[in-house]
């Protein structure tokens, strides 16, 4: 079972908008759509590593601010003619506040 | 012996609750019934027409005085309950006490109140129950504040304009009802209201309600301020759980009930929207009346469970048609089907996965809301009727969809050619007359012939005219639509459209929320069309100009404060060295636009640093945007032997007028002092050479990829005159201009005699240009440094949370 820890309050992040958390793997891109929905990416783009939470967040997909990668949020999966993906992780909303699964802390005990 | 039964709250829950228990077994219970409010059940569902004047309270009571006393109910009105005595089964009341075999606790729910200063003056008021409602009926000719703009808040804020009163809803969220509707429903929703005088005041905090001895306005966190005699705090509802509490019955976020309707004490039940159900609350009448249900047979030893459906929303204000139902978020392996009629206001989105309608969204058609809704419930596979599901029930094949709906919409009156002054009904008229093609259609109305750009627009309104002929049309702007950039920006001001959802409604988009080619342009056109009333979306800008610096390639970021005219002193040499130092900036550089670069910024060290340059003075230099960038300029007569004006003072005149101000791509400036061109003028957007005689003005020079002189547009021999023109052509060009065009390629198409026309020939036309530019900078020539680097706005620029701390501990 997945567990999950309190990272922030939705209202944190701005509509169409994404901030990031700090993570011993690296940084993660969470994401908040125009209609409250959340997702939690890797922050980095699998093409040259740009920042996706810097991106432009239409319906659910980002598009990468260095060279317009477009990523489906859903599934990480690179959109169109670009071929690749970036990690998502496991992210919810519960009354309010955004929850992220713990596992991204416990991974990097093990490292 | 009849057992006892003690209910408190007499509510609509708890009387479906009765009339069910009496109708079935009308001597099982002595029924003690508490209410706090002074008065038994009525249809609280119905307090939106008695505040609108359409209904009066004896109309809505649903269990009168006689009613009781027919089925003996000792009824307590008035009285509070203090305290539940869970081991001796007693009710204490402030006035009395009951003893029970049976308790029902149907306390329902308490507004939320937002803790902000003022919020307990005299004339701030909930929306729940009567006295509310009779605070709100008193308010014609006032004004009021509604504060949520949920279906509670609107329903108020309706009844209240109805009553006379004039109604402001402010609403935390980007748009109206986001619960319920997405932003293209929410912004028609918005549109209707607006309509009957409602102002709407969307992405709005309350900061404070003032006044002294009652409400008199209301202040938000962007300074704006409303007059209010009256406050209605419409932003939502928590379940009224004290009681339980204090008994120590289990609470969640509601009662916990199971499906029986049991709390955690075998004699205690609970129903209405102070429950919660397998971690659901409950605030639609719907579900309350199925547990009303459930909660008599159980008290009847009948065994019986609850389980929730799936519930749909209607807005009770009359002429706004909405219907919402499911789950219409955007997800994985969800599609939507979406019908727009922008003339008629109608917009309706299924949204559909594993071939089954999971939500519903409808606006103002919502005929077929229930056909839908039934579809929804039964889980019904729609693979068969999908081609035609969104036309409805009544849908038997047809004709395709009008790809012109939007040209159809358009009044008769509707300008289609700026330059020339044609209407769409001068061209409907002229096409009627026998001008079938473009070239005719210039020689009779002269629409199009000028600048070209509404070209698109003119093929549509002729192909609509002759009946749908096809007409080649330009490519459209980006993927999500067919129109050009061209004829976006003509039919935003046609149509008024004032904001991004308004466009993509309006005309059609076919994606939901856009796409990162079309939102920034569509953003610029809004803020350069309706500079005072749009306000800038900054999650609709690329990374540059919403973060107000150069993204790197590492993702640190370039800070560049502006140096008018590329002037600077001792002081803010310091400052912008102790910045350097103190945020360890790995390369400091001059700019090839006279002024410096601060290299690898850590984004969270931005508005830390702003505000230290902002305290000597120093503001952004907009390096990053399509906007102003700089005005280069040389020394000029001051101190060159062989300078002929003021160069560097009329550049830092021109950069003081004109920063901040967005256009369609980067607009550089040089003023050179003499034609030795130091300033490098000629290869500028716009570029002024100063001579003995006074002024030479030309524009469209570049440098980048394409290398282009500059080409004269007007000479002259004073400095202010200088200036206007300067003015006039860049607002000119923030008008007309395609966004990503630079001032050459925008040239190209519409010609410089033209924009000699508009700008040097044609005086009252300059001077109208010039104070159109003036007004948008009355708004946009402000430091976004400053802005972003307040103590609210710093937090906002470093990681939401850093979890490798956490591991290290």
């Amino acid at each position: 079972m997945t567990v999950f820890v309190d990272i922030g309050a939705l209202a944190d992040i701005p509509a169409q908008g994404a901030r990031l958390v700090k993570t011993a793997q690296g940084c993660i891109a969470v994401f908040r759509t125009a209609d409250d929905r959340v997702f939690a990416l890797d922050d980095r783009c699998p093409h040259k590593g740009g920042p996706l939470s810097e991106g432009i967040v239409h319906g659910t997909s980002v598009t990468c601010p260095l060279h317009n990668w477009v990523f489906d949020m859903n599934t990480g999966a690179a959109q169109g003619a670009d071929d690749g993906a970036v990690r998502t992780y496991d992210i919810r909303v519960q009354q309010g506040r955004i929850l992220i699964d713990a596992s991204l802390i416990r991974a990097n005990r093990a490292a | 012996m009849k057992k006892k039964l003690v209910v408190i709250g007499a509510g609509m829950a708890s009387g479906r609750m009765l009339e069910q228990i009496f109708e079935t077994a009308p001597d099982a219970y002595d029924v003690t019934l508490f209410n706090a409010e002074p008065r038994g059940n009525y249809n609280r569902l119905m307090l939106s027409p008695v505040l609108s004047g359409e209904k009066t309270y004896d109309q809505i009571v649903t269990h009168d005085a006689d009613w009781y006393a027919a089925h003996g109910v000792d009824c307590r009105f008035g009285q509070s309950v203090v305290r539940i005595d869970r081991d001796r089964r007693v009710v204490h009341s402030n006035q009395s006490s009951a003893e029970y075999d049976a308790l029902v606790i149907a306390t329902g729910s308490a507004p939320f109140i937002i803790p902000v200063p003022g919020k307990d003056l005299p004339g701030v008021v909930a929306y729940r129950d009567l006295e509310d409602t009779q605070a709100m009926m008193d308010t014609a000719g006032k004004d009021a504040v509604v504060i949520g703009g949920g279906l509670l808040g609107l329903e108020a804020a309706a009844g209240m304009a109805a009553r006379g009163a004039r109604v402001t809803v402010i609403h935390l969220m980007g748009h109206l009802m986001e619960r319920q509707l997405d932003p293209a429903a929410g912004y028609l929703l918005q549109k209707d209201l607006e309509k009957r005088g409602i102002k709407v005041h969307c992405k709005g905090a309350t900061k404070a309600i003032l006044g002294s001895d009652r409400a008199e306005a209301v202040l938000l966190e962007d300074g704006t301020v409303y007059p209010a005699d009256l406050v209605c705090m419409a932003v939502g509802i928590r379940p009224e759980t004290r009681l339980a509490n204090d008994a120590h019955l289990e609470v969640e976020r509601g009662i916990v009930v199971d499906d029986a309707m049991r709390t955690s004490d075998p004699h205690v039940f609970a129903l209405g929207e102070c429950v919660e159900h397998r971690g659901q609350l409950f605030g639609l009448v719907a579900p309350l009346y199925d547990q009303a249900k459930v909660l008599a047979k159980t008290l009847l030893d009948q065994v019986a469970e609850f389980s929730p459906v799936q519930t749909a929303t209607k807005l009770k204000v009359t002429g706004c048609d909405l219907f919402s139902a499911g789950d219409f978020a955007d997800g994985d392996g969800r599609e939507d089907i979406v019908f727009r009629d922008p003339g008629r206001g109608i917009y309706k989105r299924l949204v559909l996965q594993d071939n089954r309608i999971i939500g519903v969204v409808m606006y103002g058609d919502t005929a077929d809301g229930s056909w839908f809704y039934g579809l929804l419930k039964d889980g019904t596979d729609i693979e068969a009727m999908r081609e035609t599901l969104i036309f409805g029930p009544a849908f038997q094949g047809g004709a395709s969809l009008d790809p012109m709906a939007a040209v159809a919409a358009l009044p008769p009156e509707a300008e289609i050619c700026g330059c020339n002054g044609v209407s769409k009904g001068s061209i409907m008229d002229a096409v009627a007359g026998g001008a079938c093609t473009l070239d005719q259609m210039r020689a009779c109305t002269k629409a199009s012939a000028s600048c070209g750009t509404c070209t698109g627009l003119v093929q549509q309104v002729m192909a609509f005219a002759l009946g749908g002929e096809v007409v080649d049309a330009p490519a459209g702007m980006c993927k999500c639509t067919d129109h050009t950039h061209e004829d976006v920006r003509r039919l935003i001001r046609a149509m008024g459209l004032k904001s991004i959802p308004a466009v993509m409604q309006e005309l059609g988009w076919k994606s939901v929320g856009g796409c990162h080619s079309c939102r920034p342009a569509l953003n610029y056109y809004l803020l350069a069309e309706y500079p005072l009333e749009y306000s800038d979306d900054r999650q609709s800008r690329f990374v540059n100009e919403r973060n107000h610096a150069n993204i790197q390639k590492d993702g640190t970021y370039s800070v560049v404060p502006r140096m008018w005219g590329g002037v600077t002193t001792p002081a803010e040499l310091r400052a912008i060295a102790d910045a350097a130092e103190k945020y360890d900036v790995p390369m400091v550089k001059v700019t090839g636009g006279q002024r410096i670069d601060l290299l690898g910024v850590r984004k969270e060290d931005l508005p830390h640093m702003w505000s230290d340059l902002n305290a000597a003075g120093l503001v952004s230099g907009h390096a990053y945007s399509k906007g102003l960038r700089t005005v280069k300029t040389c020394v000029g007569k001051e101190f060159c032997r062989v300078g002929t004006q003021d160069s560097t003072g009329l550049g830092i005149k021109l950069e003081k007028l004109m920063w901040g101000s967005w256009t369609p791509h980067k607009l550089k400036l040089g003023v050179s002092g003499c034609p030795r061109n130091c300033a490098e003028a000629t290869c500028k957007d716009i570029g002024i050479v100063c001579v003995d005689s006074g002024y030479n003005i030309s524009i469209g020079g570049a440098a980048g990829m394409e290398v282009k002189e500059t080409e004269h547009l007007a000479a002259t021999p004073s400095e202010d005159e200088a200036i206007q023109i300067v003015l006039a052509v860049t607002q000119l060009y923030r008008e007309h201009g395609k966004y990503l065009d630079r001032i050459w390629k925008w040239m190209a198409k519409v010609g410089l005699d033209w924009i000699k026309s508009q700008v040097v020939d044609d005086l009252d036309n300059r001077a109208a240009l010039v104070a159109r530019f003036e007004i948008s900078q009355s708004v946009y020539r402000r430091d976004p440094w400053a802005d972003l680097s307040t103590p609210a706005e710093t937090p906002k620029w470093a990681p939401l949370a850093d979890l490798t701390l956490e591991a290290a501990e």
